[in-house]
């Protein structure tokens, strides 16, 4: 069991420095001179070159990469081209917004899936579980952009119950946890959790729908056992595989989100990133995508770790 | 529970074997079993031929715009559909801008199928060291949530519908590695793939006749889940203004360019995006009608 742990957990970090690797080459490959992302084009040539040799773009690909990643590891990402302050500051902050909006959609995600697949997947083949199929192919194959476009029209400009952008009043970015502010996560939340639902129900059905077919179960109903304590072997059975994948859409919501926070301004790492596309901003790029991609891999580790904790029938494998 | 699997598909195979019928006929007896497939095919089919012949039906032009006829709303005399921002007909920019959505949902796909087909197999069928590093690599690309990874390799290489489809494909080709590497290892231990190594052929003999035959089913099956996907991404890159320029017509573009007339003409606002739903949910569903009329499993 330790051994597998240490095992999987050292195998994070070769992940790691490869998509470090495939973050710093995102500057690589744009187009022109790496040397404009971090100058203001109408700096004069000999200041130009006093950059290209204090940054070490002067030396060879792997040199450069040994230094970003030395930099990168203090936590310096560099400034921003648009603004000259320090990624690290305008990202913690937008890093804090998008990860309350992935939880909260994450949340809804959860229940909703775990709902929905359950009930598709013990009672197969009724109207429930034409429903939920139904729901979970819809919330695949959504565009979320426009459903969150949809939301803004019906719940925004129809009713105006909701307030269509933003993530406080008067345009503000300080959280609070009232109405005030919470209305505001509404719209967003909804919008985002429902690739998670569909996913969720889908994968939990699948899973649930297996272990009502195996021999155990009717060796329990067999052995006189409720509906309900059944459902409770069924439960921990599927526990693992589900909380995989539940887990794992917390992590693709926070890179995914992108989209979403465009429709609603919210102010996160999408539309930080948004932003950064637009003025071309490239550290700000490299430095939001490191990030998310780095959490990306955190959580894939976790979620491996959670789970073969909770499935002893893991580490044999 | 693979080899209950595979005992139940010799069995349906040696079933159809004795009723002289082929693999494909029996597919598609179940294909046209099966209402929800046909509807979806049916819809996906009006669609393409729609777009295709966009210059023979549609009625207006999508580029001319005219100032005094912006944003019109639905069922106005002349434009069913309203007008967009500029003045310009929405069916004929839905119609035209269908092609590019459906160029860019499918062409990434198509592309990854290829090169990620050929790499998987190859991965799977070969073994060893080129498994191992084929197969490490696309870890790499799986840490990234696929969103992200669009966004990433077209917000750097810039705007632009080749970098798009660019960024698209590299997204899709790890995935379909994946898929065709674990069923390409699931082939190569199969008796026929001795038999036929025992009988002295070639290790691309082999490849070519007994595991691709066996293999580009469930990798198909896979790949038209991913149009979906695609559709939705491809659009959504448009949509952030990373995918088609303006004036181009393109329905996340124009969601995009509409957003800012949601509350003028709501419901015009929000058509080009009913068309990337309807396509996108079409494609879900005949990948699914198909994988269960192919009897893939996963």
């Amino acid at each position: 069991m330790i051994l597998y742990l240490i095992r999987r957990a050292l195998y994070a970090i070769p992940i790691a420095l490869a998509v470090g690797f495939v973050c710093f080459m995102l500057v690589q490959i744009a187009p022109g001179d790496p040397i404009n992302a971090i100058v203001p084009p109408d700096a004069p040539g000999d200041v130009v070159e006093q950059v290209r040799r204090d940054y070490g773009l002067d030396k060879p690909l792997p040199v450069q990469f040994g230094l970003w990643l030395f930099k990168v590891v203090q936590g310096d990402l560099g400034r921003s081209l648009a603004t000259g302050r320090s990624v690290w500051s305008d990202l913690s902050t937008a890093i804090g917004n998008t990860l309350m909006l992935a939880c909260c959609a994450s949340l809804v995600g959860f229940i909703m899936g775990c709902t929905l697949g359950g009930l598709a997947g013990t009672f197969r083949g009724t109207l429930l579980d034409r429903f939920a199929t139904g729901i979970a192919v819809a919330g695949v194959s959504v565009p979320h952009y426009w459903l969150g476009m949809v939301m803004v029209v019906i719940f925004s400009v129809q009713l105006n119950w909701l307030p269509a952008m933003g993530a406080g009043p008067g345009g503000s970015s300080d959280w609070a946890w009232d109405w005030e502010h919470f209305q505001f996560l509404v719209l967003p939340t909804i919008t985002l959790s429902v690739i998670p639902t569909g996913i969720v129900t889908r994968t939990v059905r699948g899973i649930i729908a297996e272990i009502m077919n195996q021999e155990f179960v009717v060796a329990l109903r067999g052995k006189g056992l409720t509906t309900f304590q059944i459902f409770l072997h069924v439960v921990k059975n599927a526990a693992p595989n589900a909380l995989a994948v539940i887990g794992l859409q917390l992590g693709y919501l926070m890179g995914g989100s992108i989209l979403v926070e465009t429709v609603f301004s919210w102010p996160g790492t999408g539309l930080l990133l948004n932003s950064a596309i637009f003025q071309r901003d490239l550290p700000v790029l490299q430095g939001t995508i490191l990030v998310l991609a780095m959490f990306f891999v955190a959580l894939n580790l976790i979620v491996d770790l959670i789970q073969a904790a909770l499935d002893p029938r893991i580490k044999r494998a | 529970m693979s080899t209950a699997a595979e005992a139940e598909l010799a069995i349906q195979a040696k079933a159809t074997l004795a009723k002289g019928q082929g693999y494909w006929a029996g597919v598609f007896k179940r294909v046209r079993r099966d209402p929800v497939t046909l509807v979806c095919f049916g819809i996906l089919l009006i669609m393409f031929l729609a777009i295709l012949f966009a210059p023979l039906l549609a009625p207006h032009d999508p580029y001319q715009g005219s100032m005094i006829r912006r944003l019109r709303g639905l069922q106005t005399a002349g434009y069913p559909l309203g007008t967009d921002e500029l003045g310009r007909d929405m069916v004929t920019r839905l119609l035209y801008g269908g092609r590019l959505s459906w160029f860019m949902g499918i062409v990434p796909v198509v592309l990854a199928f290829f090169i990620g087909t050929t790499l998987g197999v190859t991965a799977g069928y070969m073994g060893g060291k080129v498994n191992m590093l084929i197969m490490r690599t696309t870890d790499v690309f799986y840490a990234f949530p696929s969103v992200l990874l669009a966004v990433a390799i077209s917000g750097a290489l810039g705007a632009g519908i080749v970098n798009a489809i660019l960024a698209l494909t590299l997204v899709f080709i790890p995935q379909i590695i994946r898929v065709a590497e674990t069923v390409t290892q699931g082939v190569r231990n199969l008796d026929f793939v001795d038999a036929a190594r025992s009988s002295g052929a070639s290790g691309f003999t082999i490849v070519r006749v007994h595991v691709l035959g066996n293999v580009l089913g469930p990798i198909f099956v896979y790949a038209t889940n991913l149009i979906s996907v695609c559709m939705i991404l491809a659009s959504g890159l448009s949509f952030l203004g990373l995918g088609t320029k303006p004036p181009e017509p393109e329905w996340g573009l124009m969601l995009n360019t509409l957003r800012t007339a949601i509350y003028v003409q709501p419901w015009v606002a929000v058509l080009p995006g009913a068309c990337i739903f309807v396509t996108s949910i079409c494609f879900n569903l005949l990948s699914d009608g198909l994988r269960q009329a192919m009897d893939v499993k996963g």
